[in-house]
Order: structure tokens, then C-alpha cells, then sequence
């Protein structure tokens, strides 16, 4: 067997190394790809039948009540024992769900009650002694923090549940096999060994120390499934096997709300090209050990309770794959394995997860833009975010946790921040500081607007004050759920694929920000009445005139969004965060825009109590009146820079409107990817289908099982939402213009 | 000199049936036809136009140039060419930033009108909606010497030109409707393309808002059958396009 190129990567931990040093850049097209076996359709079949029975049970199969998760403590687990090629299970059985009570123990027993289970007594008596993540949060927590959360202002906080957003680089497992990872973690545990040890480095050391046992326990893992992963995958086969017990692992232990697999593809190609050269595989075996590994990823499931699903529907775990890319040595890094990859969604169909990610570049070779066009439009399972802004900050080797977060692969983490309700603070500023729903006082007090107009300067001013106050009680708060979190539920498996010295962000989101823009260019250039409640409380308003509104390309309003972003970050920016994690913020709402809306009364812009919020920073549904370009270009003037977590934008167009044949449709498509990156546009949803069809899959959703549309920051399989969701898919703005 | 101002309808940044590519859209406000089947009725008369100058439209356009580097601008209607000196300084304006420009048009004006906009254009759409005087005074109200007379003209100057022609059924679905189409079109080296679109039920509801009296509300859109049939006749009669 040829020996790889070597480098500094076989001498300590350095994927990027390995990868910049080995990897085969691939021009051609897509001709090379390959069907599905009859193997791999056999058992997808098997996993589409198991899928449809979980859907009749009404979402979830089983559930495992008596054994508390972890790496080690099911046997193993089988679809097909025999037909398997990439092996492995989260429990014993697919699509059993596992029990994860670190993140709480509340959480755990709604989701069983939901679904008619109950919960082991020997589970529950663990947790008479025993703390979770979640009662430790509640212990902290202050009153204010407390009042945000009921009003909703801050809202789907991972103070019951895991953080997630962590992505381990589970390569390191392929590459240099479990053995040589605990050698290194113990002796990088002795760089925590200082004359003084103070809090933070006591507390490395003991993370560390569970990083080893984490690791013992992966070891653990293989060997059940009958392999020995202690030392580095030999061939293609086992580097993917090797690869999934590492990321198996990591969702074993935690249900972390995104368990992204980070960046894998090209990766894995070095193994297949060496392989295939030497004879070892063939193409299609290649393809057949893929597609494997893609129905293992269909198949995570974790334990959610029904409210979980109001915020997030579909059942998604942000199973997260970069692909492509530039190397910082001028390269791109495209593969034949980015291909393989996305071929998934041509070989088993179209499916939400993996959430398949292109990092985008316009110096990405042309057969493959125009291949992910076409992908594109034939699954709409595609999100596209700009290499050309990422890689500036994070070098070349980090992928998208979630969504839109973009991290250093092994070498940073964040801390899942959710998000903060900026329309909801908006009405704060106008009521003085009291709820818009409840009357209550939840932020500072002070007076209200007065008069029948609203006055800009006035409502600016007072905005302000209430976004400091916000800011500073965000921060606090995420700093306590993260103490806790890193005390009760600490990411082990995850964390031991890191190196020892890691960059935390504190990734905080917004949502509104399109509802906040239109708010306040309303009552800039229009004239906005407010209709007071008995209580003197401002519950809904009249517009006189017209205004400029977000998504048209005006800079009129599109500054005023610029602006509030700029001032938020500044904010958070100034208060301290736990374990100087560095402030980020994202744009982002996934499919929550809907619960955050119902939460929050009428504003300014004319939106009604109750309406939706359109997704991240999308504009709001039926005001950009230009075309899609227009749209693009006010969202691509929101500055990376004051929202380094990640700007989402959702685009939905039907295929006509896109271009009058299937080449100008996929040419159409690669240039107006091109131009958006250009313009700075960060990440872009692309849904390419009719109306129609969804308002069918309504009403026949066994007609659509694997119906896929992209949704904020993923894709969901859109028969999972819920109805409610599902007709502000359909309202959002579909670009059709004739 | 006071800079001449067109009558807007809107501006659409993402056209791609309008020209090659991603393109650009001017819609103008104002035409003489009364097309029975007209999807955009809300562009027949200057009411509730914006007014803008060409500099206006060409900065707007230059903010999203990038976007328009395989494509380029469409100046559609309404009848664009019924604002000919707005539309040719346009063009013109169009011209020297090297854009690549298409005018969207029946040919519903005299070419003494519109020969210079069609010189400037890179390349014309044009509308035939019928066959014959007869049909086309039925369905436009006005008569089809105009569009008869550009399409010569562009022969004369060797212009780009793409023909279009709605496919009504009960009016200009027959065979022999395309091939009076094809019998118009045929021998001409100027006719790069000829399409056929179907007629669609989506513009209706503008009817309705504008209180105007629509003769099509029974009309179907034609089927995918029928118009495959009828673009076999194009196919096989203007072999070259």
C-alpha cells in the first residue's frame, strides 16, 4: 500500500496538514458517478419502511427507557447484519431513541409522556442524587432572566437540553486511530499543570481526564461492532467506518440540538483515490460504502418533546457536511467525494439530513457549480455559504455547525447561544419596558412613547436603551447555562477530538431583524398612529403613507437593518462572557420565525399580532417587490462582520421563473450563486418547486414521503411540519414573476 | 437639455425568459393593443407610473451589474417602444457601458417611430400575435402593418430577432395559425428563434381589479400535448431555428 505524502501531520494531531498534502483536486463532471447497488436500494428500502411505520406511530418508533445513553452502553446495533457495510446504531435497534438526561431530566419525561412512555424508576433514582445541566441553570438563574424567558424575548435557550454546535473532528479517529489520541490527550493534560492552579486550568484538567475515558470508551464502541479502532484506518472502508464511530459516539452522549459532522468529504476522497488506484475498490464500491454511510446519518434520532418541535420542526439534527471550498494554496477542494456525496440525494432520493453545505466559491470548477445547480434543483436538499467570507477568519479547514456557524475544525468551539426576539424589543421601547401581551414590566422601566405619531428619534432612543438593557441580560444569561452546562453535560467525546487549547465563541442570534427594519422605516417616512389598550399599553398601529421596506435593494431602510445589527453586537460585545468566549451573532431563525411571531404583538411595519416573522434575514414575505436580486442585495449589505455566526437567507423560487430549459435553469442558478457570494451575500437557502406541490403535500403527505425543502439554515422533510409551519413555507415569497 | 423621462411600471432584477441569461427588466408603461389575453392590463395606460430618468435606471442597474454578466437588460412593456426617445437614450446609455440590451415588443408602433431603437437593441423580441390582419385585429384591436413593418426592417439591418406567439386555444391554437406564423417567418436571416408560449390564467385577477371587461375567463390553458404538437410544425417548417 502507497504510503501517503507526510508532513507534520504524522507527528502530531493536523488534519489540514494531511488533507493539503494529499487531497486531488477534481475538474471533471459528474459522468463518473455511479447507480445504487442492489445491496444499498434493498436496505434503503428497509429504512423507508421503518421511517413510514415511525411516521404512523406519530414520529417516534421506540424508545429505549431503561438505559441511561452513553458510548459504550447499548449492544450493538443492526438494519441488516449481513448486508451492512458501515455498521453501527445509536441503541440496539434503528430509529429506537435513547434516553440523554444530562441536558434535564424535565425534558426527558415530557418527551416520553408525549409519546406514551414511561420513564425506568432506576432512571429517575439516579437523578434524586445526581444534578442535570438543567437544574443547575434554574438554580442560577435570576428573576429577570426568568421573566425574559416566559415573555419570549429570549426564546429556545439550551438551559433543558444539550447545546450542540460542537463538531469533533472525527477524521482524527480514522486518521491516527483511538491509541495515539489518548496519548496525546494525556500528554497535552499536563500543559494544565501550572505552579498556581487556578480555576480554569483544574477545570481543563478534569475535562481532560474525561476526554480519555471518553476515548477508552470509543475504543469500547469498535470493539462491539467487532473492530479495532485503536490504531489508524487502513483503507476506505475502514477510514469511513472509523470516522462514523467517532461521530457515533459523540451522538450517543449527547443530544445536542445540532450534531454537525463537520468537514469529511475530501477528506475521505484521499483514502478512495489511493484505494481505486491500487485496485483495492472500484467506483461503485466506493459509491456502495457512501451510500451507507449517508443512510446511517438518515437514521440519527434523538428524544425531543413536542414543544421542541414547535420551535424546530422535522425532527432535524443539523447533521451538518461542508463541502468544497478553496485551499488557501489558490486549490479548490472539490473532490470526486463531494460529488459522491451529494450523488446520495440522486442514489437514495432527497432527504434533509445529512444537511449537505457547499462552501462556495466562484472559483469553483464550472461542471461542478453547474452539478450542484442541477442538484439543487432537482432535491432543493442543497445550502450554499460563502468560502470567500469564511475562510478570511477561519482558514481552510472549518465547517458549519447548525446552519451558518462556521468553525475551525478541532480547534474551536461555540457556545449555542439561540436567539433574542429584536421586533418583541422594539414594542419594549415603545410600551416602556412593559410586554405588549402580558402588561408586565420586563425591562427597565421608564416612560413609554406619548402622542398619536411616533416620533423616530424618540423611538430610536428609547430602542437603544432597551437594547443594552437586553444585551446585558442575554449575555448573563448564556453565561449561565453555559457554566452549567460545561459542569453538568460537558461535551466528552466531542471535546476529546479538539486539541487542548480551544477558541469558544458566545454565539448569540437575533430575530426580527426584517420585522424591526420596515418598523422603523415606517415610522421614519410614513406616519405610524399606535392604538392604545385601556391599560395605555400600544397593541397595534396605523400607517399613513407608504415607506421603503427591507428586501427592495433601498438603502434608506437597508441601513437602518445595518444599523441595528451593528448596535446589538456592540452591546454584547461589552458585557463579560464565561470563559472569555468571544461575542458572535447570527442572523437566524430556523423554523422558530413562527413561534416567535405568535409570541410577539403587532408592530410598526403592519404586521399583526400573531403573523410570522420571516426566516433569518430574509425580508418580509410579499414586500420586496424588485425580484429576487433586489432581496439578495439588501441581505448582502448586513456586514459578516457584526454577525459572524451566520446571515440566512432563504430563497424560493419555482422552476419556470428560474430559466425556460433545464441548462439556462442550472446556468441561471450557478451565476446567481456567483453574484450573491460577490456581493457579499453569506449563506443562501435554494428551493427550487411549485406551490402547488406543497399545498398537495398538505393534504397527501403519503404522497411525498421524502419531500425536501430548505428552511432558515436546513432542510426538513416538509410532510414533518406542522401545519402551521407548513402554510408559511407556502406564504413566504416565491419568486414566479411571468 | 431637460433629460427625457419614462413611464415605469417596475423593475424586475431577476428576469430569465426575457433574453438570454439572467437579465434586468424595465417594464414601461403604456400600450395601444387591447390584446383579448393580455396578462398585464395594469400596463395600458400611464396611470400610477413612477417617473424616471435614464440615469436613474442605469445607476439602479450598475448596483447589481455582477449579476448580469452572462445576461443583461430587457426593456419590456407594455409597449416600450411607445416611449421610443426615452427608450433609445437608454439603449443608448446601455450601449456604451458594452450591456447587452433586448426591447420586448409587438412592433405596435410605425417604424418611423421605432427604426432607432431597434438599430440600438441587441436584440428584439417580437410579438406576433396572429397570422393574418384579420385575427390580429380581433385579438389586438389594431392592425399588424406595424409589426410586419419592424420585422422587415430588422431583416434589412440584420437584427437579432426572437419571434414569440401566445397560443390561445379557440383562437390561435390551430394548425394552420402556426403555420401562417411559420409562412411569415420563413426566409428571413434575421429570426434567430421562434417561441411558443401558452396562454395562462394568471394575469386574470388584474382584469378584475381594473374593472375591465376580460372575453377569456372560459378559456383553458392549452395542454402540454398541444403545444408540443405545434411546436413539432415550427420545428420541422423553419428547420434552421
Amino acid at each position: 500500500m502507497k504510503d501517503f505524502v507526510s508532513g507534520k501531520w504524522d507527528h502530531h494531531i493536523d488534519v489540514r496538514d494531511f488533507i493539503v498534502k494529499n487531497y486531488t483536486p477534481y475538474d471533471g463532471d459528474e459522468s463518473f458517478l455511479q447507480p445504487p447497488t442492489d445491496r444499498t436500494l434493498k436496505i434503503w428500502e428497509k429504512i423507508s419502511d421503518l421511517m413510514k411505520q415511525e411516521r404512523d406511530k406519530g414520529g417516534v418508533l421506540d424508545i429505549d427507557t431503561h438505559t441511561i445513553s452513553d458510548i459504550d452502553a447499548y449492544d450493538a446495533g443492526y438494519i441488516d447484519k449481513e448486508k451492512e457495510i458501515i455498521v453501527g446504531l445509536q441503541t440496539d435497534a434503528p430509529l429506537k431513541r435513547a434516553v440523554m438526561p444530562f441536558g434535564g431530566l424535565r425534558m426527558i419525561e415530557n418527551s416520553l409522556d408525549a409519546y406514551g412512555y414511561e420513564m425506568d424508576e432506576r432512571i429517575s433514582d439516579v437523578f434524586q442524587y445526581r444534578k442535570t445541566h438543567n437544574d443547575g441553570v434554574f438554580d442560577a438563574y435570576t428573576p429577570a432572566m426568568r421573566a425574559a424567558r416566559k415573555s419570549g424575548i429570549i426564546t429556545g435557550l439550551p438551559d433543558a437540553y444539550g447545546r450542540g454546535r460542537i463538531i469533533g473532528d472525527y477524521r482524527r479517529v480514522a486518521l491516527y486511530g483511538v491509541d495515539f489520541l489518548i496519548e496525546e490527550k494525556k500528554r497535552t493534560k499536563e500543559n494544565f499543570n501550572n505552579p498556581s492552579l487556578n480555576e480554569e486550568s483544574i477545570r481543563c484538567r478534569e475535562e481532560q481526564s474525561d476526554q480519555i475515558r471518553a476515548l477508552k470508551k470509543l475504543k469500547a464502541l469498535g470493539h462491539s461492532y467487532g473492530f479495532d479502532i485503536s490504531a489508524p484506518a487502513k483503507d476506505t472502508k475502514e477510514a469511513f467506518q472509523w470516522l462514523y464511530f467517532g461521530y457515533l459516539a459523540a451522538i450517543k452522549e449527547q443530544n445536542g440540538a445540532a450534531m454537525s459532522l463537520g468537514r469529511t468529504s475530501t477528506f475521505l476522497d484521499i483514502y478512495a483515490t489511493r484505494d481505486i488506484e491500487e485496485g483495492r475498490y472500484s467506483e461503485a464500491d466506493i459509491q456502495e460504502i457512501v451510500d451507507d454511510f449517508i443512510m446511517k446519518l438518515r437514521v440519527v434520532r434523538f428524544l425531543r418533546t413536542p414543544a421542541y418541535d414547535d420551535l424546530f420542526s422535522g425532527d432535524p439534527n443539523w447533521i451538518t457536511e461542508s463541502i468544497g471550498g478553496m485551499c488557501s494554496d489558490g486549490r479548490h477542494m472539490v473532490t470526486k467525494m463531494s460529488y459522491r456525496f451529494l450523488h446520495t440525494l440522486t442514489n437514495l432520493g432527497p432527504a434533509p439530513e445529512p444537511n449537505m453545505t457547499v462552501l462556495w466559491s466562484t472559483h469553483l470548477p464550472d461542471n461542478f457549480k453547474k452539478y450542484c445547480a442541477e442538484m439543487s434543483i432537482k432535491t432543493c436538499s442543497i445550502q450554499y455559504e460563502s468560502d470567500r467570507l469564511m475562510r478570511k477568519r477561519f482558514g481552510d479547514d472549518y465547517g458549519i455547525a447548525c446552519c451558518v456557524s462556521a468553525m475551525v475544525i478541532g480547534k474551536q468551539m461555540q457556545f449555542f447561544g439561540a436567539r433574542t426576539n429584536l421586533a418583541k424589543a422594539l414594542l419594549y421601547a415603545i410600551n416602556g419596558g412593559r410586554d405588549e401581551k402580558s402588561g408586565d414590566q420586563i425591562g427597565p422601566q421608564f416612560l413609554a412613547c406619548r402622542g398619536n405619531v411616533l416620533q423616530f428619534d424618540d423611538v430610536m432612543k428609547k430602542y437603544d436603551v432597551i437594547l443594552e438593557w437586553l444585551a446585558s441580560l442575554y449575555v448573563n444569561t448564556l453565561n449561565v447555562i453555559h457554566y452549567m452546562h460545561d459542569k453538568y453535560c460537558y461535551e466528552k467525546i466531542q471535546m476529546a477530538l479538539h486539541d487542548d487549547e480551544i477558541d469558544r465563541t458566545l454565539a448569540c442570534g437575533i430575530a426580527g431583524l426584517s420585522v424591526v427594519a420596515d418598523s422603523l422605516s415606517a415610522i421614519k417616512y410614513a406616519k405610524v398612529k399606535p392604538i392604545r389598550n385601556e391599560d395605555n399599553l400600544c397593541v397595534d398601529y396605523v400607517i399613513e403613507g407608504d415607506y421603503p421596506k427591507f428586501g427592495n435593494n433601498d438603502s434608506r431602510v437597508d441601513d437602518i437593518a445595518v444599523e441595528v445589527t451593528r448596535r446589538f453586537i456592540e452591546k454584547l460585545k461589552k458585557v463579560p462572557s464565561y470563559r472569555n468566549a468571544r461575542h458572535t451573532m447570527s442572523i437566524l431563525t430556523i423554523t422558530s420565525n413562527v413561534v416567535y411571531g405568535k409570541k410577539t404583538g403587532s408592530t410598526p411595519d403592519g404586521r399583526k399580532a400573531g403573523e410570522p416573522f420571516a426566516p433569518g434575514a430574509n425580508p418580509m414575505h410579499g414586500r420586496d417587490m424588485n425580484g429576487c436580486v433586489a432581496s439578495m442585495m439588501s441581505v448582502a449589505k448586513l456586514p459578516y462582520e457584526f454577525a459572524e455566526d451566520g446571515i440566512s437567507y432563504t430563497f424560493s423560487i419555482v422552476p419556470n421563473a428560474l430559466g425556460d430549459s433545464e441548462d439556462a435553469r442550472e446556468t441561471n442558478l450557478a451565476t446567481l450563486l456567483d453574484s450573491y457570494i460577490l456581493a457579499d451575500g453569506h449563506h443562501i437557502n435554494v428551493n427550487v418547486l411549485n406551490r402547488e406541490v406543497l399545498i398537495d403535500a398538505m393534504d397527501h403527505p403519503e404522497k411525498y414521503p421524502q419531500l425536501t425543502i430548505r428552511v432558515s439554515g436546513y432542510a426538513v422533510n416538509f410532510i414533518k411540519l406542522t401545519r402551521e409551519q407548513q402554510q408559511e413555507v407556502i406564504a413566504r415569497t416565491f419568486f414566479d414573476q411571468i | 437639455m431637460e433629460p427625457i423621462i419614462g413611464q415605469v411600471h417596475s423593475i424586475e432584477t431577476f428576469g430569465t425568459v426575457d433574453g438570454p441569461g439572467i437579465r434586468y427588466i424595465v417594464f414601461l408603461k403604456g400600450c395601444p393593443f387591447r390584446c383579448l389575453y393580455c396578462h398585464n392590463p395594469d400596463t395600458w395606460r400611464n396611470a400610477g407610473a413612477t417617473a424616471m430618468s435614464v440615469n436613474e435606471i442605469v445607476e439602479d442597474f450598475l448596483r447589481y451589474k455582477k449579476f448580469y454578466d452572462n445576461g443583461g437588460v430587457t426593456i419590456s412593456g407594455g409597449e416600450p417602444l411607445m416611449q421610443s426617445r426615452f427608450v433609445e437614450e437608454l439603449l443608448e446609455s446601455f450601449r456604451a457601458l458594452k450591456v447587452h440590451t433586448v426591447i420586448d415588443t409587438a412592433g405596435s408602433v410605425p417604424i418611423t417611430e421605432s427604426k432607432k431603437c431597434l438599430e440600438l437593441a441587441s436584440l428584439v423580441l417580437l410579438d406576433i400575435k396572429a397570422p393574418n390582419e384579420e385575427m390580429y385585429r380581433r385579438i389586438t384591436s389594431q392592425s399588424m402593418k406595424d409589426t410586419l413593418d419592424t420585422l422587415d426592417y430588422c431583416e434589412k439591418i440584420g437584427k437579432s430577432v426572437w419571434i414569440r406567439h401566445v397560443v390561445v386555444p379557440g383562437l390561435t391554437d390551430s394548425d394552420e395559425s402556426i403555420n401562417g406564423i411559420c409562412d411569415i417567418v420563413a426566409g428571413r436571416k434575421c429570426v434567430e428563434r421562434v417561441e411558443l408560449l401558452p396562454f395562462h390564467k394568471l394575469g386574470e385577477f388584474k382584469w378584475r381589479e381594473l374593472g375591465l371587461d376580460y372575453k377569456l375567463y372560459d378559456t383553458p390553458a392549452p395542454t402540454n400535448l398541444r403545444m408540443a404538437e405545434l411546436r413539432a410544425i415550427i420545428d420541422k417548417r423553419c428547420k434552421r431555428l
